[in-house]
């Protein structure tokens, strides 16, 4: 097997923290069915001693390449009983390293992990009532602008 | 725990057969002769490149001056389309193919297209069957070519090659046929189908790969696509690759021979598998026709799972096969094949292809439908998306 790294295919066969959620504090979706691609995200806000957000529990569901199901795996790992403000910036190029490397044409799969993680928190926000920031509201704007387009690339075809 | 590979990826490419490899051997470096040469060792490389012409050229009612040899069917295919659009442009220059053509004759339209050529697609239908009505309305007095893929290579469903060809002769356009999937493996006969042009290639059927022809009936203006020595009566000029134009023509010899004999036992494989599949495992569909297909070619999709992960997780499990997914392809479009079918984008991401060849045996089906099965539940647990009970 050539295309993707060990770590790459240990975590598409064995997923840590796969699975739905009951009564989960926030759910963030991305991808698309027209892709191929689709990710939810599922989390449960805590606290910490010191009284601040944590990521206390986080499930996955993903339907896609290896490369997507793999980035869904270890972003999981990689937020879990992390502080709710640590994870806000996340980019997809820790998880690419935390990979140890995906293919160039690849790369782009772990923008779906990112990318729902950060509709995660904006759900939760929005659930808590919460004045939601706005770095992540253009964030989500953008996500749905570009669902949208993919949507209306399939219809048209 | 990894056994020994099972690959069924057979329309892929198939493994060069034994008794191919030992005829091809001795013009690697003791026959090693020019065919253009005028001395002995060119003359014998001469009477042995004539003599592989002739059994191909039997073996689809040709005659040996129609078979032009190439390095593969996508230049057979390239020669056949630009070929006679620039020979013929004066006549017309409208072309029609069908919507499920192989890459290299989808490429060559659209490289037309730019020349100035008007390529227009044919439909199909949910099977994937040309729509003869459709040709008929679209073929006009500027039409100078129709080409339709004999057997397509993703569903393995077969044209009415005959009708097609009866309908083109009638209306003096003249028909080519990309037989890849067909060649040594269902009988053809150039002259009952009224075939004007066909491709073929040698890897597809145990013979090397670099070896493929173009039958291109006697009378036809094409003009070739290489210039040089004049090899293949002007129309494809290069040193003539004779190591495996003699394992392409071995190849032919054998499939021939043994052809109804190993129909009849993919069919029976195939038949099994296909049942097994649709009866164990839940949520997948056959795709392509159910009856007017090759036995070699089964494509399925599955309900909630994507299928480059599919084919992945049955790789690590030494099973070789195909998808149609966008993740798989370098284009990251999903198959357009299947979406000529229309089938969904999703539906497309979740198809499958088995294509058997000789080295398949029933045990080796027995564990992929057993694999697949297990493989399937594992990729649905983690997918957000279930299957309706």
């Amino acid at each position: 097997m050539m295309l993707y790294n060990k770590k790459v295919l240990e975590h598409f066969r064995h997923p840590h923290n796969f699975g739905k959620m009951k009564n989960p504090d926030a759910i963030g979706k991305a991808g698309n069915l027209v892709c191929g691609d689709v990710m939810y995200l599922y989390l449960k806000i805590g606290k910490n001693k010191e009284n601040e957000e944590i990521i206390k529990d986080v499930k996955f569901e993903t339907l896609g390449c290896a490369a997507a199901i793999a980035t869904s795996s270890v972003i999981t790992d990689l937020i879990k009983n992390k502080k709710l403000n640590e994870v806000f910036d996340f980019g997809s190029q820790k998880i690419v390293k935390e990979l140890g490397g995906l293919p160039p044409q690849k790369i782009h799969c772990s923008l779906l992990a990112t990318e729902a993680l950060k509709e995660a928190i904006y759900d939760y926000f929005k659930r808590r009532k919460r004045k939601i920031p706005e770095k992540l509201k253009k964030e989500h704007k953008r996500i749905l602008r570009q669902q949208r387009i993919l949507e209306r690339r399939y219809h048209k075809k | 725990m990894r056994r020994k590979k099972i690959y069924l990826d057979f329309a892929a490419t198939t493994p060069v057969d034994p008794r191919v490899l030992r005829v091809m051997a001795p013009y690697f470096s003791q026959k090693y002769g020019n065919s253009a040469s005028l001395h002995s060792l060119g003359q014998e490389a001469r009477m042995k490149l004539e003599d592989c012409r002739e059994k191909i050229a039997k073996m689809i009612s040709a005659e040996t001056s129609e078979i032009i040899f190439t390095s593969s069917a996508t230049e057979s295919n390239n020669l056949a389309l630009k070929g006679i659009a620039f020979a013929n442009k004066d006549k017309g220059r409208h072309i029609l193919i069908s919507s499920i053509e192989h890459e290299s004759v989808l490429q060559a339209g659209e490289w037309l297209k730019k020349e100035g050529f008007e390529v227009e697609e044919l439909k199909v239908d949910s099977y994937g069957l040309v729509d003869l009505d459709d040709l008929k309305r679209k073929i006009k007095k500027e039409t100078i070519l129709v080409s339709v893929i004999f057997v397509n290579n993703e569903i393995g469903t077969k044209q009415d090659i005959e009708k097609i060809g009866k309908i083109c002769r009638k209306k003096g356009v003249f028909f080519h046929t990309d037989a890849v999937q067909a060649f040594g493996k269902i009988p053809i006969d150039v002259k009952k189908m009224n075939i004007d042009l066909l491709s073929a290639s040698s890897h597809k059927i145990y013979g090397p790969k670099g070896a493929a022809f173009l039958y291109c009936k006697k009378g036809i203006k094409i003009i070739p696509l290489l210039h040089g020595g004049g090899q293949e009566f002007g129309l494809r000029s290069s040193t003539v690759n004779l190591p495996s134009i003699v394992g392409f023509g071995k190849a032919a010899e054998i499939c021939q021979r043994e052809m109804k004999k190993e129909t009849e036992r993919i069919e029976k494989l195939r038949n099994f598998f296909v049942k097994e599949i649709l009866s164990q495992i839940k949520g997948v569909h056959l795709n392509g026709h159910p009856e007017k297909r090759v036995p070699h070619i089964v494509n399925f999709w599955l309900e909630g799972i994507e299928g480059e992960s599919l084919v992945l997780r049955l790789d690590l499990e030494g099973i070789c096969v195909s998808t149609g997914s966008a993740c798989s392809s370098f284009s990251l479009e999903p198959s357009y094949v299947l979406l000529a079918l229309g089938l969904k984008p999703w539906q497309a991401h979740g198809s499958l292809r088995f294509s058997f060849g000789r080295l398949t045996k029933k045990e080796d089906l027995i564990f992929t439908v057993k694999t697949l099965k297990k493989i399937v539940e594992d990729l649905r647990r983690i997918s957000p998306f279930k299957l309706e009970k």
